[in-house]
């Protein structure tokens, strides 16, 4: 795309305003006065109070950058004016180096997130990184993509406020399907099973609980200051979702199912197949130790005709519920 | 493609740049953009930018000299920005969590290049890598590092793989040989794409759906050219042959229009959704309804509802109801 070359935009402009005084304050050893600093940087106004306006934005500005710029008294003796510098050592990323394989890791982690909302900063990371010219051993990572999804917007508030613990509060769509405004002091974000959760404490149940972030409607709204509260120590994310989604480990109850040759062979991965004269020709009969009576009772009910339950009756029963409730839902009327 | 800009965005890009082409003297213009990951013009728009800055002063000998005549670009005389800037918080977060991420994927091979590229990161991020630690992601480590490792031979070496795999949508193993493309990960699952003999197309396997898998003496031999798939926005793809369907969904299982890609939405009120979607494999479909106890009711088209029906009632005939 060729671009008219009549002198630079205003965004541009404001650019090269913000290197020149990037490069002055870090070439610089004394801390340099406002007076000096409006000399250095050519694109300064000349009217005084547009000047300091104008400063203290670029000020914030490039400190929101991360960049660390100093204000310190111009003579250790006198403290009436205050100087600015940029100290090289505090700005510098450290002098570390990275072997073929690393750089090759990083790029990996990197590419992960070009489809989600840390696309920028991924990009802008990996490239400080390699700035030192090591090149990426490439084949050591060939055909492997990790790619991560942010595609909710409640992300990168809540991304916010774990890193900063702000309580926050949204509008939330519970299991029943209705929204209610929710107030969380959140301690973790999590991506598990490509889904994000937020956990942390609800203050309005006074509970530890997790939340979907596609669950939450719109942007949530910080409700606090940061650093108001702390994470338990012992907090383990992975495991408060689990529990959450009905994955507990924990105690056992032994289910005999008949099944079609050949057929549900999720079933089968998690049971043993039995002798039993039982089970009627063309079928097996596989026992299967499960944790949650309900989980099995679906899993029945997809399999249809190939899967029958034999015991324990509480499942059957379960599992014919199910059933009747499609049959009813699909014109069946009741069975 | 033209996205907004801001200037300090800008900024930020131009102080890594620096660096970044201070080290790779005379790269040519096209790679640069390329690695840079911008048009060859926006370098040349940020070359003029970095030709007009320099120390105080601002004579020329001051100015950073930036060259990219012939199509080879050199920077020179940048001596105070020619560091990076250190990581900011979501950079460090970023490349720190999915590091995490992988280093926690068994058997993905050069894990030790994982940990230590993330010992130097976290050194280097300082208080960050600590805050990183509250943002996670869940790969699926619990995959078999086996099969991990086997698949990624057969894909570093160019050997066809046998698989016996389990197909979901009609709970059936089946026993399929392979050319491995790449190894995935997408919503949380490790996916294994490669040319399907049996299939003569290309598929997806999820390896948490790969019961066992032999790499084979045969080198792998997929046909040239196929296009790239773009998975960014999931795994699963609707194909203009397949039926389109609508689904009434109660609240309870709203969660599958966000679990599948529907084609349209509508808010009934009370948190129930009418969704229209592309099926494929009708079974997929009929486990699903049946799974979901009522809660997910096909509207549309008339056949399959009669079909559900009857599925439901020859699944209750076994109980003899």
């Amino acid at each position: 795309m060729p671009k008219a070359t009549k002198g630079p935009s205003p965004a541009a402009a404001k650019t090269e305003r913000l290197l020149n005084l990037v490069i002055a304050l870090l070439s610089t050893r004394q801390p340099l006065s406002r007076a000096r600093i409006r000399e250095a940087v050519p694109d300064y106004s000349d009217n005084d109070e547009a000047f300091e306006r104008m400063f203290e934005r670029d000020k914030d500005e490039l400190r929101a950058l991360g960049i660390p710029l100093r204000t310190e008294p111009i003579d250790p003796f006198f403290d009436d004016e205050p100087g600015y510098r940029i100290d090289q050592r505090e700005y510098a990323l450290p002098e570390l180096s990275f072997e073929p394989d690393e750089l090759a890791v990083i790029g990996l982690a990197s590419r992960a997130w070009s489809h989600a909302s840390l696309a920028g900063p991924a990009a802008l990371a990996l490239r400080k990184l390699e700035a030192a010219g090591v090149v990426r051993d490439e084949a050591s990572v060939a055909g492997i993509e990790p790619l991560l999804r942010t595609s909710e917007p409640a992300f990168e508030p809540v991304r916010d406020a774990v890193l900063r613990r702000t309580p926050i509060r949204f509008d939330y769509r519970g299991g029943s399907g209705d929204l209610a405004e929710r107030h969380v002091q959140p301690w973790s974000l999590t991506s598990w099973h490509g889904r994000w959760y937020v956990t942390g404490h609800d203050l309005d149940r006074d509970a530890p609980r997790v939340f979907r972030l596609d669950r939450i409607s719109g942007r949530p709204a910080r409700a606090g200051r940061p650093g108001g509260y702390e994470v338990p120590a012992d907090h383990d994310p992975l495991t408060m979702i689990r529990a959450s989604s009905g994955d507990v480990p924990g105690t056992t109850v032994a289910a005999r199912l008949h099944v079609r040759d050949a057929a549900a062979s999720s079933l089968r991965r998690r049971g043993t197949v039995v002798t039993d004269r039982s089970a009627p020709e063309g079928w097996d009969t596989l026992e299967v130790q499960v944790g949650d009576l309900r989980a099995l009772a679906e899993e029945v009910a997809a399999a249809g005709a190939d899967v029958r339950v034999v015991e324990p009756p509480e499942l059957a029963e379960q599992v014919r519920s199910i059933l009747r409730a499609v049959l009813e839902a699909h014109g069946g009327g009741a069975a | 493609m033209s996205t907004y800009e801001s200037a300090t965005s800008r900024l930020s890009r131009l102080l890594a740049m620096v660096p970044w082409l201070l080290n790779r003297q005379g790269i040519d213009l096209a790679s640069a953009a390329a690695e840079l990951g911008v048009s060859e013009s926006q370098v040349v728009d940020d070359l003029q930018v970095l030709f007009v800055c320099g120390t105080p002063g601002h004579f020329p000998d001051d100015l950073i000299d930036a060259q990219w005549e012939d199509g080879r670009v050199y920077v020179s005389n940048a001596d105070s920005i020619a560091r990076p800037l250190r990581l900011g918080r979501d950079e460090a977060l970023a490349l720190i969590v999915a590091l995490r991420a992988l280093a926690a994927t068994p058997g993905l091979a050069h894990s030790d290049a994982v940990d230590r590229a993330l010992a130097k990161l976290e050194q280097a991020a300082g208080d960050v890598a600590e805050a990183a630690g509250k943002v996670s992601v869940d790969l699926d480590p619990e995959l078999p590092a086996d099969l991990v490792a086997t698949v990624r031979t057969a894909l570093t070496e160019a050997r066809r793989l046998h698989l016996r795999y389990r197909v979901a949508s009609r709970d059936e193993t089946t026993e399929r040989d392979v050319d491995p493309l790449r190894v995935v990960s997408v919503d949380g699952r490790w996916y294994l794409e490669g040319w399907c003999h049996r299939a003569q197309g290309v598929r997806l396997f999820r390896l948490d759906r790969v019961e066992d898998a032999q790499v084979l003496d045969q080198p792998a031999t997929p046909p040239a050219d196929l296009p790239e798939r773009d998975l960014s926005g999931g795994a699963f793809r609707g194909s203009p042959e397949d039926t389109v369907v609508t689904l009434h969904l109660e609240p309870g299982s709203a969660w599958v229009a966000d679990s599948f890609p529907v084609e349209s939405v509508t808010e009934l009120g009370g948190g129930r959704l009418e969704v229209t979607m592309r099926v494929g494999d009708p079974r997929w479909l009929h486990r699903l309804v049946r799974r979901q106890g009522g809660e997910v009711r096909v509207l549309a088209p008339g056949p399959l509802v009669e079909e559900v029906a009857a599925g439901a009632r020859a699944a209750l005939e076994g109980y003899g109801a």
